[in-house]
């Protein structure tokens, strides 16, 4: 307030405006040049772009701009593009066969190439990014396979999936021998104990293998067979070939028999088209493991 | 004192109807407590009950407390400035600051090792998210605006602050919705719009708040003892305006019941993402550019010494960023169901922004002319320069990303994360520390900080943290943006999501160190403001404050 008179900076020696609010005053500079001209270009590319492209809206539309421009016609521009570079070989993996697409080359070429997009999108979260599979998903590379290691196979399981509400996924269940009842549960260790024999496991502790094996023919071989070289057709997996979904140790085989198992997967054919359940069935095929 | 206390002390008509409006409170909070449909929802409602019963004590025992006369508007000719409700404001920004960094480092380890979830369900990441957004914004940034507010208006006005009650109401009002928030987010409840998650009752609450923070700052700004307005209460005038508009707008929900903490939002589809937008460009617009703005143009030219660069470049300039800022929320929703012509016209709003927000930091920059040999001095100063040119820096990129085509690029990746932080800590975080480190001495009428050379400790160790964190970002953003664009020969995708996720894996623990140190520089900001409150060795006599008086 004192200093109101006072209007000029003694540092600068520009003048102020006078004012002194709590000691501050302010100087009286003009707008910086630079500063005004980009604000007036900018106004002025604004007016050029509001006339150029769709901008105004009016009573029941809006000004679509000189350019003619539409964001539904760019997206429709780029995916026609795509389409002229996947070209005729995604109508033809459409339509055709797997085992048709494996002995054409070309075929295969794209089918690996869509198989391999798709995948890491769709089955990488569950089947890891390499298909190396985890504890609960299986491991698509070796050629150990629980629903079948065919084209034919693979398309199945890829559309309808396993265990799931569709009526033509995969079923069969790994039933909860101790939890239901089925088998004593004093019963289970031994039986555990035969599994890893079966596998060529070495069998740690003091258990009864003859009344494991006399178990496992009366309760497991029906579907796992007398071997336990496993059944496609149920999904029961091969205990011999010691390659284990859940693991192979003891405890976790006697968690399998007490509480059973029963992984899912979801049927791709409402979410997928055609074209990629058959590129993906022919990369899975083609990964190492296909029959 | 006895005598005075004694005769004709009657309660005021601020101190009866607030206290009326906490009781009648009280029974209402009660009666949902006791019907809520969800524990949580219970939860709230008793600490609604619990909070304006203490409200009502308050009130009575300041009452009793009190002499029988007002209190005085002067004292020898000066005005009596309410410091009180500033001082609890800046401790609270403090304390929810340091909250807020620590879960921003939280939530970014949780990125970087998706196992810090815990699977627990209260820390994971898509509660402690807005924890983290409301905790910076709302609770470090909106305390940091409401003590500056209440101390620029009182100072630039030469008048004390209006009201009685209702300051402290405004302040402790705003701190309550803030536990309500930020419990509630824990707890499950939110409305899912972003930077806008609090309920219906909660909104409710804030309105209230709001209300008479707009009251009393515009009646202080009426009974001043100026000729003119200062700069700076336009800012903070323009700020709490609109955020009441932005709130009310995007928050226009229909509770389902009293007794339950979920609301419908009455816009749909497009429409409801274009208000969401329009909200959430604005509370950037208008809470954390024209908000620390106003900081900027009281504490700047205050701790340099120096005049404000030009007047009529802040009347440009704000006038311009104000009408302009509104219009551009629709580049939020580039290449979305929302019209062309709404994206056209929030890009070039959006570029037209740009000389508009420029003009405040060649306002702020400019005032250092004639004393930048301060910046090698003074850290405090350095820190507020350092913040307006982070605020130039991140008001050129804005609008460099909402033009269509950078944008194509740019969206949905971490560039946006590391703009937001460019800003967020550069701009808002550092002006914010400058304008505490100011305020700290002057409201506790010390004559200087503990230590200048902690202020050095802290902008170096935090500077050092945004250039990790924001071009840690930057890259990540970028790359990520160019893996998800990128086509094999044969026409399909050539990276699938989880690849473009693995490949920033790096990068997301820099932006956790750079976190870390950010962090690391806001606690030592704590103990030394801590230690400049504690030392009664500072403290100085009323009547010397070199700080307080202008140099003539």
């Amino acid at each position: 307030m004192a200093a109101e008179h006072d209007t000029v900076d003694k540092v600068t020696g520009k003048s102020t405006t006078g004012h002194v609010w709590d000691g501050i005053k302010e100087l009286n500079n003009p707008l910086p040049a630079w500063w005004l001209y980009l604000f007036y270009i900018t106004i002025v590319w604004g007016i050029g772009y509001v006339i150029a492209y769709p901008a105004i809206p009016l009573a029941t539309t809006f000004t679509k701009g000189l350019l003619g421009y539409a964001s539904r016609d760019v997206i429709e521009q780029d995916m026609e593009g795509l389409k002229a570079i996947r070209g005729e070989s995604m109508i033809q993996l459409a339509s055709a066969e797997p085992a048709k697409i494996v002995a054409d080359p070309k075929l295969l070429g794209v089918a690996r190439a869509l198989g391999k997009a798709a995948f890491g999108t769709n089955c990488a979260p569950c089947h890891g990014q390499g298909a190396q599979g985890a504890r609960s998903y299986p491991n698509l590379n070796d050629d150990n396979w629980l629903w079948g290691g065919t084209l034919a196979d693979i398309k199945q399981t890829i559309t309808h999936g396993i265990r799931n509400e569709n009526a033509e996924s995969r079923q069969g269940n790994m039933p909860a021998f101790g939890r239901d009842g089925l088998l004593p549960k004093a019963d289970i260790p031994h039986v555990a104990a035969y599994v890893q024999k079966l596998a060529g496991r070495k069998v740690d502790g003091n258990f009864d293998l003859k009344k494991g094996e006399k178990l496992f023919a009366e309760n497991c071989a029906a579907c796992h067979g007398d071997a336990g070289k496993g059944m496609i057709e149920v999904g029961a997996p091969n205990l011999a070939a010691d390659i284990w979904l859940y693991g192979g140790d003891h405890a976790t085989i006697v968690e399998t028999l007490t509480n059973g198992r029963g992984g899912v997967m979801p049927g791709w054919s409402g979410r997928l088209d055609a074209a990629t359940i058959n590129a993906l069935t022919v990369y899975v095929h083609t990964l190492g493991g296909g029959r | 004192m006895a005598n005075a206390a004694g005769v004709g002390k009657t309660l005021t008509f601020g101190e009866g109807g607030t206290a009326a409006a906490l009781a009648a409170l009280a029974v209402l909070s009660i009666i949902i407590t006791a019907n809520a449909w969800t524990p949580e929802y219970g939860f709230h409602a008793f600490l609604f009950f619990l909070g304006s019963i203490a409200g009502v004590f308050a009130i009575f025992s300041r009452y009793h407390a009190r002499p029988a006369a007002p209190v005085a508007q002067e004292i020898d000719g000066k005005p009596n400035y309410n410091m009180g409700p500033v001082k609890f404001a800046t401790i609270a920004a403090m304390v929810w600051g340091i909250a807020g960094f620590l879960i921003g480092v939280v939530i970014a380890a949780q990125l970087t090792w998706p196992a810090l979830n815990f699977d627990l369900q209260w820390i994971n990441f898509g509660r402690m998210r807005p924890l983290h957004t409301s905790a910076v914004i709302f609770a470090f940034g909106g305390n940091v605006l409401l003590a500056t507010s209440f101390y620029v208006v009182q100072r630039t006005c030469h008048a004390r602050l209006a009201g009685s009650i209702a300051p402290w109401f405004v302040i402790l009002g705003y701190n309550f919705f803030i536990v309500i928030a930020g419990t509630g987010y824990l707890l499950g409840i939110t409305q899912g719009k972003e930077y806008a998650e609090p309920e219906w009752y909660a909104d409710l609450w804030l309105t209230v708040v709001w209300v008479v923070y707009l009251l009393v700052f515009l009646t202080t700004l009426w009974k001043r003892r100026e000729p003119h307005i200062y700069v700076a209460n336009w800012f903070y005038l323009a700020f709490i305006v609109t955020i009441a508009m932005l709130h009310l707008g995007n928050n226009a929900t229909i509770p389902v019941s009293i007794y339950s903490p979920k609301s419908y939002i009455v816009w749909s589809g497009v429409q409801d993402a274009m208000v969401q937008w329009w909200y959430g460009h604005n509370a950037v617009g208008f809470f954390l550019t024209a908000g620390f703005l106003a900081i900027m143009y009281y504490f700047v030219p205050k701790r340099a010494d120096r005049p404000v660069y030009s007047y009529r470049l802040s009347i440009v300039h704000f006038w311009a960023l104000i009408f302009l800022y509104i219009w551009a929320g629709p580049h939020h929703l580039h290449y979305t169901a929302l019209p062309d012509w709404a994206q056209t016209l929030g890009m070039v709003f959006s570029i037209i922004l740009w000389m508009p927000s420029w003009g405040g930091m060649i306002n702020g920059l400019m005032t250092l002319e004639g004393a930048w040999d301060k910046l090698r001095t003074d850290p405090v100063l350095r820190m507020m320069v350092v913040s307006v040119a982070f605020y130039g820096m991140s008001t050129f990129e804005g609008p460099l990303m909402s033009i269509k085509a950078v944008n194509s690029l740019s969206h949905y990746t971490d560039w946006t994360i590391g703009h937001v932080h460019s800003g967020a800590l550069g701009w808002v975080g550092y002006v914010s520390f400058g304008a505490i480190y100011c305020l700290v001495p002057w409201l506790w009428n010390r004559s200087r900080l503990y230590s200048l050379k902690l202020v050095n400790w802290h902008f170096w160790i935090s500077t050092i943290g945004i250039v990790l964190y924001i071009s840690a970002m930057w890259v990540a953003g970028i790359m990520q943006g160019l893996m998800w664009r990128a086509y094999t020969a044969l026409g399909f995708l050539e990276y699938s999501f989880i690849e473009t996720t693995e490949a920033m894996h790096g990068y997301y623990a820099i932006r956790t160190l750079g976190g870390l140190l950010f962090l690391t520089g806001a606690l030592i900001m704590a103990y030394n403001l801590w230690m400049t409150i504690r030392s009664s060795e500072l403290a100085e006599s009323a009547a010397a404050r070199p700080q307080m008086v202008p140099a003539e």
